[in-house]
């Protein structure tokens, strides 16, 4: 008969210190050899990272009040502009948001800034205010750590992009992007997922993932807040569901006070700007033959689009359609032209992920959380157009 | 035997063609990688070399009797390698091989023997952890 889990069996499973628990990259050879429904019986939980630079990311602050009280209408940290415009000591620091007073190769913005308060050092906040009958004082200055301040809400609009386009250049100038260094006339490409243990692309249609989905988050306890901005569920996919490009996203959040440094890495990237590594982890549960078949999608499985830069256009050319297999090798082969390829994302962090959140599963003290309501399928995107009359 | 690195000669020494001297008369392989003299004639010159273990002791000894400084290539580049993140963004512009990604591990490998100082990858790294000086 087919296996069918629980969530509440597998929970107690672990709870028991009993559940089985592999990565998604060991569940491949295992499938491969046992079958699915073998491996449905035996294995528990299948856990899935990725730690890559994610630049829709960052964080709600709330300072605490001020003596007398400021109504807080401009915020800067270490000289980097937060959105201010919520109640009185809140504030949304940006990871891409950058300092307008460093020297040109000093780039510096709001994912330094987390990177620093998570590093426990202080960090020079500057606030400015109208002065109200409640609110009287008008300015405000003074350094302050992560462990003084009330909240530090980590909240991601957009992670963990189910699949990503390659990146080629082939212009006759080199092009710095968000995608690293692309150099001219077709001679690197850049991808930024971790494939075969890529959490969306491991639940390909969203059986196990959703709002209240409980995850890793830059090395604490975080949550699915629902799906994230620009998700693209209708694209394109392969018969084994798999979306050929960037499709799901996730908005995730987390306490970024009970986060670590090892998890969470501010980067820049050269002519583009700041962004942020971010370390996510998803346990998946192994709720059937069906999910196994899912976890077992190996590299050769996953293909995307090979995207050219070199056309500064909404839609850019889709040169080829490469296997991440092909990818992860270190060349590609386009018209018969070997071409070096080098991701973003790092497997070896995604890796460490893996197996922590492993660990933590194992060890009973972490649960998983069937979502209270799934990532939708079928949503599209729309742009921003110019439209007649304006 | 086979090596890789930077001389660095002083104004007096360019007007001697100490490359010709390498090749006859201590029959060493040339391969110039890279090569600037600036304007004060204080010259640098990137090379790897292929030559007999004596003679390329003796060859070593002749540049240095011109006062001739030999810069090995680790100390002119370095990667802090305690703080990289293996992202691999380095390796997608380091077309002579020596940042590359063990396929097995994913860490980053950095061997100086194949560095030609282009400087593509200091700006490349995300957590700007290169440095590379040809001087």
């Amino acid at each position: 008969m087919a296996i069918r889990k629980s969530y509440e069996e597998i929970n107690a499973k672990i709870r028991a210190g009993q559940a089985v628990v592999v990565t998604a990259e060991e569940i491949i050879p295992m499938v491969a050899e046992q079958g699915a429904e073998k491996v449905a019986q035996t294995v528990d939980v299948v856990t899935t990272a990725t730690f890559g630079p994610m630049c829709s990311s960052g964080v709600f602050l709330n300072f605490g009040h001020s003596d007398p009280p400021i109504r807080m209408k401009k915020v800067w940290l270490n000289g980097v502009s937060a959105y201010a415009g919520l109640a009185a000591v809140d504030a949304y620091l940006g990871a891409t948001e950058e300092a307008e007073d460093r020297e040109p190769g000093q780039t510096y913005g709001g994912a330094h800034v987390i990177q620093e308060l998570l590093e426990g050092r202080s960090v020079h906040l500057e606030a400015v205010g109208s002065g109200t009958d409640c609110y009287p004082l008008r300015e405000w200055e003074s350094d302050i750590t992560l462990a003084e301040i009330n909240e530090a809400i980590l909240f991601n609009p957009r992670n963990a992009y189910q699949n990503y386009a390659a990146a080629v250049n082939s212009s006759a100038e080199t092009l710095y992007t968000y995608m690293g260094v692309l150099l001219p006339n077709l001679a690197n490409v850049t991808y930024s997922t971790s494939g075969a243990l890529s959490p969306l692309l491991n639940d390909p249609e969203y059986r196990t993932i959703g709002l209240g989905t409980r995850i890793f988050l830059g090395g604490a306890v975080g949550y699915v807040a629902g799906h994230g901005t620009q998700h693209n569920s209708a694209r394109e996919r392969l018969p084994n569901g798999v979306p050929l490009g960037g499709a799901a996203t996730l908005s995730v959040t987390g306490n970024l006070k009970e986060m670590s440094p090892d998890y969470i890495q501010a980067a820049v990237y050269e002519k583009y700007g700041v962004s942020l590594f971010v370390g996510i982890g998803v346990p998946m549960p192994v709720l059937d033959a069906d999910m196994v078949r899912c976890l077992a999608v190996s590299d050769a499985d996953i293909y995307t689009g090979l995207v050219d830069y070199g056309v500064p256009r909404r839609a850019r050319p889709v040169l080829a359609k490469v296997s991440y297999a092909e990818l992860k090798s270190g060349h590609i082969n386009l018209n018969g032209r070997r071409i070096p390829t080098a991701p973003l994302s790092s497997m070896r962090k995604a890796r460490q992920i893996a197996a922590l959140l492993g660990e933590w599963v194992r060890s009973g003290q972490f649960l998983l959380q069937e979502p209270a309501e799934r990532l939708p399928l079928g949503k599209s995107l729309t742009s921003l157009n110019v439209k007649e009359g304006c | 035997m086979r090596c890789r690195f930077t001389i660095k000669f002083p104004p007096e020494s360019s007007k001697i063609p100490l490359t010709y001297h390498l090749i006859k008369d201590y029959d060493f392989m040339v391969n110039i990688l890279r090569a600037t003299i600036s304007g004060e004639q204080e010259g640098r010159l990137l090379m790897e070399v292929e030559a007999e273990p004596d003679k390329l002791e003796q060859g070593l000894a002749f540049l240095k009797s011109h006062n001739v400084t030999i810069i090995p290539l680790n100390q002119q580049i370095t990667v802090e390698q305690d703080r990289c993140i293996h992202c691999g963004a380095c390796t997608a512009v380091c077309l002579s091989g020596a940042l590359s990604l063990d396929r097995d591990n994913w860490q980053l490998v950095f061997d100086s023997e194949k560095c030609v100082m282009c400087g593509l990858c200091v700006p490349a790294c995300p957590l700007r952890l290169i440095r590379a000086e040809f001087k």
